[in-house]
């Protein structure tokens, strides 16, 4: 779509992000992470919503920036994963694996509730991908809100989803642990994907579709495949959400959640994962910052209550004033380590 | 039988406001190929201008004639101008920009709209919902059998500015000078430019037009409704949206019939199956009508350029 900008740089598997490495430094940092806070409710509270969107920006970006198909309807898959992982989650809720400690149990229950979750969620993306194969542009842009908001009415209508009052009582047993594996999983997943045979036909049809077909891409199965993988991972964020808040209810997956995604997505750069990562850091940061900052200035406590209501029409206006003044968002389709300073070292260029 | 055709009353009385809100969607995308997903917030705005109108002119003028066509005329001039702002500012230095773009600060725009009127600083509303004061007092103005069938004024009366509104517009667009303006910008706005027409005017007066009319709709929707919001635009203009899809956005007439499918649909689901379920079943039938006609029931799928 944005023929101007992209080919420039198809991106390739930093060689960082190859082997045991990541691992190597993810695990320990985790570990440290959940220790360290364990005093500190509201700290871990943050940095999982900062991880759960994180992973809906990373998956949205597979399909809005990698494969150049927009869709509006992140929040429905999100809601399809929480909710499933919710009522599977509460049906084994009394259960635990006999001769495990209580604590592994659960999180081997998590793992097991995500996944299905997860899986269910991809169904979905695959039954929004079909469409996908004869939408263009708007169109599909406009069928994913409307799948979006199909669901939306489905979980408020069904029993077993506990209709508007949403459901309770899931077990919290979500940590920083499980949010930064899943954090790791998906953006080990998007880069590996990014520098794969299969990124580049997900780039080929991004920058134009008719060419990517006429040269022999079978763009039909890879947008399916951009909107599986992409609400796979969607599914798993709405499943870990279900499990660190304390109720989820329809009103937390509407058109409003996905835009939040969006503006995440086309902040960082369509195409660029880790530009996803620092704006969906940054934008669940922006308004805890401001909360803060108004009560530290010794504003009257209105205005940091307001902060809620502004950050709203705030994304709105952030919206236009990027796409007038940098359409390709804050990275473009780079990646963090091409846009550093030249002062700073960096890897040598060419396809890794 | 008779509840059977009071609500196929109910479904056209309704199906008529999302016409008109319809309408303007599809001539912006006419013009310009453009989804203005602000349009549902510009009528919202509209909406609250008629409000601070009527309150302006208090309770006795607001029910005069005089008094109800000012209300329009503000509420329908302050839209056009809005609508220019919008289209001057935001989407004109867009013109030459992918098309996601525009539609990304259509997005925009549609929330810094919905949301900021939320705000309770200054002169902004707030979020609580507000009644819309009774500018056309209600009547029954048809009866049939021992109230059966009720048919309302202001039913007949949106109907009837819906049908003149499409039948104006159908003869803009095909029997006036500006009207094969705006076909050859639709065209290729930048031959259309080469020929000397003065394509960014063209454009900002369609704009002005179609944010006019949505007003226009908003007030009548109001009337109907008497509860207005700051997320009325969201939701009223999304249904909006979807008719003018289901219709062939870009098509005039399409536009209009497919609001009165979706009016009738909605009125049905509410009156046989549970209200609830309205929503799910305007965005099914969307889907099910894009996917077996990607173009809309009367649109052309446009062939690929390589």
């Amino acid at each position: 779509m944005e023929s101007s900008s992209a080919p420039a740089s198809v991106p390739g598997i930093p060689p960082a992000l190859r082997g045991v490495l990541p691992a190597l430094v993810a695990i320990p940092i985790l570990v440290l992470l959940e220790w360290g806070l364990a005093g500190a409710p509201f700290a871990t509270y943050l940095l999982s919503i900062m991880g759960v969107n994180v992973i809906l920006a990373v998956s949205l970006n597979i399909v809005n920036g990698m494969t150049g198909q927009f869709s509006i309807g992140h929040a429905g898959f999100m809601a399809v994963g929480a909710y499933i992982a919710g009522v599977v989650s509460l049906s084994l809720k009394e259960i635990a694996i006999s001769g495990l400690p209580v604590v592994v149990s659960d999180q081997v229950f998590l793992l097991l509730c995500l996944l299905v979750g997860g899986l269910a969620a991809a169904v979905c993306g695959f039954l929004v991908g079909l469409p996908s194969l004869r939408l263009r542009g708007d169109y599909l842009a406009i069928v994913t809100l409307g799948f979006g908001e199909i669901i939306r009415v489905v979980v408020q209508n069904t029993d077993a989803f506990g209709r508007a009052l949403g459901l309770s009582g899931i077990p919290q047993t979500a940590g920083l642990g499980m949010v930064g594996f899943w954090v790791f999983v998906v953006v080990l997943v998007a880069r590996r994907l990014a520098g794969s045979s299969h990124g580049r036909s997900l780039w080929a049809i991004r920058e134009d579709e008719v060419a990517a077909e006429a040269m022999g891409v079978d763009t039909t199965g890879y947008k399916v495949r951009a909107f599986v993988i992409s609400s796979f991972f969607a599914g798993v964020a709405g499943g870990l959400f279900a499990h660190f808040v304390p109720i989820i209810n329809p009103g937390s997956f509407t058109f409003v959640k996905s835009m939040e995604v969006v503006v995440m997505v086309v902040m960082g750069g369509l195409g660029s994962t880790t530009g996803a990562i620092v704006a969906a850091m940054f934008l669940t940061l922006l308004p805890e910052a401001l909360r803060s900052g108004f009560t530290a200035m010794g504003a009257e406590g209105s205005l940091a209550q307001k902060v809620d209501q502004i950050r709203m029409p705030v994304y709105g206006l952030m919206l236009v004033a990027l796409m007038l003044l940098r359409p390709q968002g804050l990275f473009g389709t780079k990646e963090l380590w091409e846009v550093l300073p030249r002062w700073l070292p960096r890897r040598r260029k060419g396809l890794a | 039988m008779s509840q059977l055709l009071q609500h196929l009353i109910n479904g056209l009385a309704s199906g008529t406001i999302y016409a008109l809100v319809a309408l303007g969607y599809t001539m912006v995308y006419g013009v310009l190929k453009l989804i203005n997903f602000a349009h549902g917030d510009v009528m919202m705005v509209g909406v609250y201008m008629g409000y601070a109108t009527a309150f302006a002119l208090g309770k006795q003028a607001q029910k005069s004639l005089l008094g109800v066509v000012l209300i329009f005329l503000v509420a329908m001039g302050g839209c056009a101008l809005l609508g220019f702002l919008i289209e001057r500012f935001a989407y004109r230095p867009l013109r030459e920009k992918p098309r996601l773009t525009a539609l990304i600060t259509a997005i925009g725009i549609s929330f810094a709209l919905s949301y900021g009127f939320q705000l309770d600083i200054g002169f902004l509303p707030g979020a609580a919902p507000r009644a819309f004061p009774e500018i056309i007092v209600p009547t029954e103005w048809l009866i049939i059998g021992d109230r059966d069938v009720v048919v309302w004024n202001w039913q007949v009366m949106s109907l009837l500015i819906a049908v003149g509104l499409m039948v104006g517009l159908q003869y803009l667009v095909f029997k006036t000078r500006f009207g094969r303006a705006m076909r050859a910008v639709s065209y290729d706005h930048r031959v259309a430019a080469l020929m000397g027409i003065p394509t960014d005017r063209v454009i900002a007066v369609t704009f002005m037009i179609g944010s006019a009319l949505a007003a226009g709709a908003g007030l009548l929707y109001a009337i109907k409704d008497t509860s207005v919001s700051p997320l009325m635009g969201l939701y009223v203009g999304l249904k909006a949206f979807v008719a003018a899809v289901i219709g062939g956005i870009g098509h005039v007439p399409g536009a209009v019939v497919g609001a009165l499918l979706l009016g009738l649909v909605e009125e049905f689901v509410v009156g046989y199956a549970a209200s609830t379920w309205r929503d799910a079943v305007a965005f099914g039938i969307l889907i099910i009508v894009l996917l077996a006609k990607p173009g809309g029931l009367f649109g052309r799928v446009a062939a690929e350029k390589v």
